[in-house]
């Protein structure tokens, strides 16, 4: 289950409608993630923006030794951001650093939608 | 100097079924007031982490029957120990206690604990929702940091494989180590792959234990009959995702180390022994360079060719098999690295790994992940 509480539900309501937002500061207007209320860099007030959903591999790992081998990434968006994800619908053998992907929403345990990558 | 350790204790036991966690502490806390000729009377000052089962230092203060007037139960994960005795030494320097003591104890191994288990800090933790979905456990969030030094700096599994195989030649000598057999790069690359590009012999031990730590004032370790080791220098740092802007090329040692170097004034080629957390031994050689023993990126080269074996090696390291092959007690490396540090400084390590006239040691931890978030320690010390 996803622990979601008062500051992290937008995300998850616009994960559910197909939407993967970042954190943006009213104050500073730099973009960070994940998503928080206070700015990480300079404490200010925030909202958020939907990102476009591009990006590039900036480091993986395929967990082998699990009943159910998956990959864990981080993919750094064309926003500037890098975030921590999983990349799927693809053969882990084949990921690449710098390989083109984007964004695609599944089911996480408990049923809500989380973004994950897939190349691009 | 402002403080000197007195006394130190490792544990035996690598699997402890029939012991509890708090009766670890208790004989571990033994053995380090035996080894520096104290008795618990003495403690004034009690220290310990995450381990510590129950409510950290009231839990155990009651449970072990001490009297103190100082308290510390700083966590940050594997590296808290180191941090310990830089907070110790500032506790006495400050007049808050004269004979700190500092444990560790876990039982991993009998309860069934694995590095490719996700690992969970709780529901309130802020990035919880964020990452929890994606299967952090804790050696992948390591094997990423090794895939990008791979693709930055051309860093080969090979490089990495050296690391293990010094360690590996220094457990020979430890009848307590759970792995004795040395090994070859071949066969840590033959080894499983647990999560790219870690093999199975790239991952340390899973094993029960503990080890103890007495910090005291310099006056009352002069009194002792122990060879005087001080402290001579310290740094922590805390490095996380900063905001998203992720940098996975170097970790927070590169300030610990800084701020404990100038502390010591002392530069990484005058240190002759070096205790480094072998949680992966991705973490090696990324410590090793934010130390500042090679360049940012050269780490793959300085590590090969058994560079890291005491008597051949330039700069020897993890004399009692560190976490590739002794022991990671509680899954907290910490500990035993000053342990070791301060056998070697006594003249106390195995003959076949002991370095010769050994007088500046430094001890280096990392703590949590360090793909995602840790805290570095940097512990330099000396013999009188």
């Amino acid at each position: 289950m996803i622990p979601v509480n008062a500051e992290n539900k937008p995300f998850f309501d616009a994960a559910r409608e197909g939407r993967f937002l970042l954190g943006r500061c009213k104050a500073c207007n730099q973009l960070h993630y994940y998503p928080r209320a206070v700015c990480p860099f300079c404490s200010g007030p925030t909202d958020t923006i939907a990102a476009k959903g591009r990006g590039k591999v900036y480091a993986y790992s395929v967990m082998r030794r699990v009943a159910k081998p998956y990959a864990i990434a981080y993919v750094t968006l064309d926003e500037g951001v890098t975030v921590l994800t999983n990349l799927v619908d693809c053969d882990p053998d084949t990921i690449r650093i710098d390989a083109p992907v984007r964004v695609v929403f599944k089911p996480a345990e408990g049923g809500e939608m989380v973004p994950m990558f897939t190349p691009a | 100097m402002k403080a000197c350790i007195a006394g130190i204790y490792e544990h035996p036991t690598r699997k402890a079924p029939d012991k509890s966690v708090a009766q670890l502490h208790a004989e571990v806390m033994n053995g380090a007031l035996a080894d520096a000729g104290l008795s618990k009377k003495d403690v004034d000052g009690y220290f310990c982490a995450g381990d510590a089962p129950g409510l950290g230092p009231l839990s155990m203060v009651d449970y072990l029957g001490l009297k103190v007037r100082h308290v510390d139960s700083t966590e940050t994960g594997g590296s808290s120990y180191i941090v310990h005795v830089a907070h110790a030494a500032a506790a006495i320097a400050a007049g808050h206690c004269n004979v700190a003591l500092i444990t560790l104890a876990g039982r991993p191994r009998s309860e069934g604990s694995s590095g490719t288990q996700p690992r969970n800090y709780g529901a309130n933790a802020p990035d919880a929702a964020f990452e929890a979905p994606y299967g952090p456990a804790t050696v992948n969030m390591y094997a990423m940091v090794a895939m990008r030094h791979m693709h930055e700096f051309g860093t080969t599994s090979e490089q990495l494989a050296w690391i293990k195989v010094a360690a590996s030649h220094h457990a020979q000598h430890n009848p307590h180590a759970m792995l004795r057999d040395a090994v070859t790069v071949k066969d840590v690359l033959d080894s499983p792959m647990i999560a790219d590009p870690l093999h199975r012999l790239d991952c340390c031990v899973v094993s029960d234990g503990g080890g103890a730590l007495i910090v005291t004032r310099p006056e009352i370790a002069k009194s002792l009959k122990k060879p005087i080791v001080n402290v001579l220098g310290t740094g922590a740092a805390v490095k996380g995702q900063d905001g998203g802007r992720i940098d996975l090329t170097y970790s927070a040692t590169a300030w610990s180390a800084a701020a404990a170097f100038a502390e010591a004034k002392v530069k990484p080629a005058d240190i002759q022994y070096v205790s480094i957390y072998d949680s992966f031994t991705i973490t090696v050689l990324m410590q090793l360079e934010d130390l500042g023993f090679c360049k940012k990126g050269d780490g793959g080269r300085f590590v090969a060719d058994g560079n890291l074996i005491s008597g051949s090696g330039k700069l020897p390291f993890n004399t009692d098999g560190g976490g590739l092959c002794n022991n990671h007690p509680a899954n907290r490396g910490g500990m035993t690295k000053v342990i070791e540090a301060v056998r070697q400084l006594r003249g106390e390590a195995h003959p076949a790994v002991q370095v010769k006239n050994c007088g500046l040691a430094l001890a280096n931890g990392t703590g949590g992940q360090l793909g995602s978030r840790h805290g570095s320690a940097t512990l330099i010390l000396g013999r009188a």
